[in-house]
């Protein structure tokens, strides 16, 4: 019975579940946005700063969530201080084909952190979880909202 | 039609003779519910997820495969004999409701396509024409979400007010308060009999005295409480009463909705078209009488026959017989579930239907959810439609095992291993 868990809920993703990078307001966030799964009740605000050259210079979150949608915020939060809002955009798309597709390897996308991307792979089990996959993309499209300037999404 | 001895058969013969008591024959009942015997992941079925919806016995699915085999046909409309034989069980199925329900008459049944659907008529029809601005709706704090937003889009179409009778922390309805709420503004109180996420019972009998000694009328949503208690309108002296049938182990599609005949045939139609006219010029269409009023357009026939089935099974089983194993069963899994370390019972009221909504320590519910259904054990868990009830325990979700008639201890042992298991897990 763990097997098939322990491809949902590898270390990596329990360990940022219950240990969350970035978790905390930014004062001076340029754009946030509230994103929330109303069949399970998460609840997430993504901050984000954005520099001159439309770089993320710095890049939290807070809220709550299941294991899946914490860990998700919590790598997605590591793996894009520094890109631009165009790489942004392109990881969110990449990662969202990930977590739906078989097949799809989000080390195609180009120029990201090697072990972030391991990390970010990780999180493909959820394709065996069809019911998980919006746990695992919620901070993702709120994520994109707030570079897109919407405050508020909904992933139902 | 399948002529083995069944649990029914097996009730009726039992409850013929007088000691009736010995009859909660869980194999046999078991053994009437052809999904229970259903493998998840190469493990045994738990299905504790009856308060969603609840499964199907083989006389239900019997029921409707006959109609559908040997005599359906479109009801009130043909003088061929399939369509007279289907009016008939369609009917007939009008009267086991009014049966169950100890309602007065067969016309204060009205079908529907569930719960929500009679509370939005109820609302619509009765509230539309009824209410006006200032008027008060008391609802409690333990609604479904299908007994809050149609008042609410009440309160914005005819400017009444909406009142919320409080719950203290163990989830009982605060009766004082209510009781304080009420007044000669108060038209209308709408609350939950059971409430579908803490599983606490409403003192109903006294919420409607009191109601009534104002001049407000009260409806009743029954669909957590049709499945573990016999509920008589008449005694109760309710005006309305909702449920579903797809919880009560009918069909998906049908419910029901019960009111005052002298309510019903004041209150306008609710959707209107074919069915529902005693005569139709382009100058004037006379409305027939209730139910026919409340019920424009082909109704779910087949459902309806499958929820006078279901119907005939809880009878024949016997409420009282359920409710009893019902009741073991919770106590049971109570104790079972509050000696798992870090886990809380959120709902502790002091009269429960078999309901148990729980969190756990540093785990989320959709977790364990997802864990525990690697054990073949179906809960749920979220919000349950009830945000409110999650906003009041300050929790964004809980999970949620509710308990029907097939359930057993060894199946609340599954689950409670499952939950220690979980605990190891995600550590
Ligand atoms: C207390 C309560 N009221 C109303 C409903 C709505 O029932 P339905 O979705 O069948 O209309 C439910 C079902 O979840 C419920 O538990």
């Amino acid at each position: 019975m763990f097997d098939e868990l322990r491809d949902l809920y590898q270390e990596v993703i329990l360990d940022h579940g219950k240990s969350p990078r970035n978790f905390r307001t930014l004062e001076n966030a340029t754009c946030l946005a509230h994103g929330n799964n109303p069949i399970c009740g998460d609840m997430l605000v993504v901050y984000l700063t954005l520099d001159d050259d439309r770089r993320l210079a710095d890049v939290a979150f807070q809220g709550q969530g299941c294991a899946i949608s914490v860990a998700s915020a919590s790598m997605m939060t590591e793996i894009l201080k520094g890109k631009t809002r165009d790489e942004a955009k392109r990881l969110y798309k990449g990662f969202h084909d990930m977590c739906t597709k078989d097949g799809f390897d989000v080390s195609e996308l180009g120029d990201f952190d090697e072990d972030a991307i391991d990390r970010l792979k990780m999180l493909s089990g959820v394709r065996e979880f069809p019911i998980r996959v919006k746990c695992a993309t919620l901070a993702w499209h709120t994520m994109q909202a707030a570079v897109d300037g919407e405050e508020n999404i909904s992933t139902e | 039609m399948n002529k083995e001895s069944t649990a029914v058969d097996l009730a009726q013969q039992a409850a013929a003779g007088d000691n009736f008591t010995a009859a909660y024959d869980i194999e046999r009942i078991r053994a009437d519910f052809p999904i229970l015997k259903q493998k998840v992941y190469g493990k045994p079925l738990v299905y504790l997820d009856n308060g969603a919806s609840a499964q199907k016995p083989r006389q239900v699915l019997d029921a409707m495969n006959e109609a559908y085999e040997t005599y359906y046909s479109n009801v009130h409309r043909g003088v061929h004999w399939t369509s007279q034989t289907s009016t008939e069980a369609f009917e007939g199925s009008r009267k086991k409701v009014a049966a169950f329900l100890n309602a007065v008459s067969e016309n204060e049944i009205i079908f529907t396509r569930g719960a929500t659907e009679a509370i939005n008529l109820v609302a619509a029809s009765w509230g539309g024409a009824n209410l006006n601005p200032g008027d008060e709706v008391i609802l409690s704090h333990m609604e479904h979400h299908s007994n809050i937003v149609p008042w609410q889009i009440l309160r914005q179409q005819k400017g009444i007010e909406l009142k919320i009778v409080p719950i203290d922390d163990d989830g009982n309805f605060l009766f004082d308060e209510y009781q304080k709420m009420l007044s000669e503004k108060t038209k209308m109180v709408a609350v939950t009999h059971v409430s579908n996420a803490l599983g606490t019972i409403v003192p109903v009998v006294d919420v409607i005295r009191l109601a009534h000694d104002k001049g407000a009328l009260v409806l009743l949503d029954g669909c957590q409480a049709v499945p573990h208690m016999a509920v008589d309108v008449q005694a109760l002296d309710a005006d309305f009463y909702v449920f579903s049938g797809h919880k009560l182990y009918g069909p998906t599609a049908i419910g029901v909705l019960w009111g005052r005949e002298d309510l019903l045939n004041a209150m306008p139609p609710y959707q209107s078209g074919g069915d529902m006219i005693s005569s139709v010029t382009f100058e004037k269409t006379t409305f027939k009488k209730s139910p026919h009023r409340f019920e424009a357009g082909t109704p779910a026939i087949t459902e309806a026959i499958g929820l006078g089935a279901a119907i005939d099974y809880v009878g024949a089983v016997g409420l009282g017989s359920i409710s009893a194993h019902e009741q073991g069963v919770l106590q049971y899994a109570s104790e079972r579930l509050q000696a798992v370390e870090g886990l809380r019972i959120i709902g502790q009221a002091r009269e429960k239907a078999s309901i148990i909504s729980f969190v756990i320590d540093g785990i989320h519910a959709h977790d364990l959810g997802t864990f525990v259904d690697r054990a073949g054990v179906a809960v749920r868990v979220g919000h349950h439609c009830a945000q409110p009830v999650m906003e009041r325990y300050g929790i964004a979700a809980t999970a949620r095992a509710s308990f029907g008639l097939y359930n057993t201890r060894e199946e609340v042992d599954v689950l409670t291993d499952a939950l220690i298991q979980a605990k190891e897990f995600f550590g």
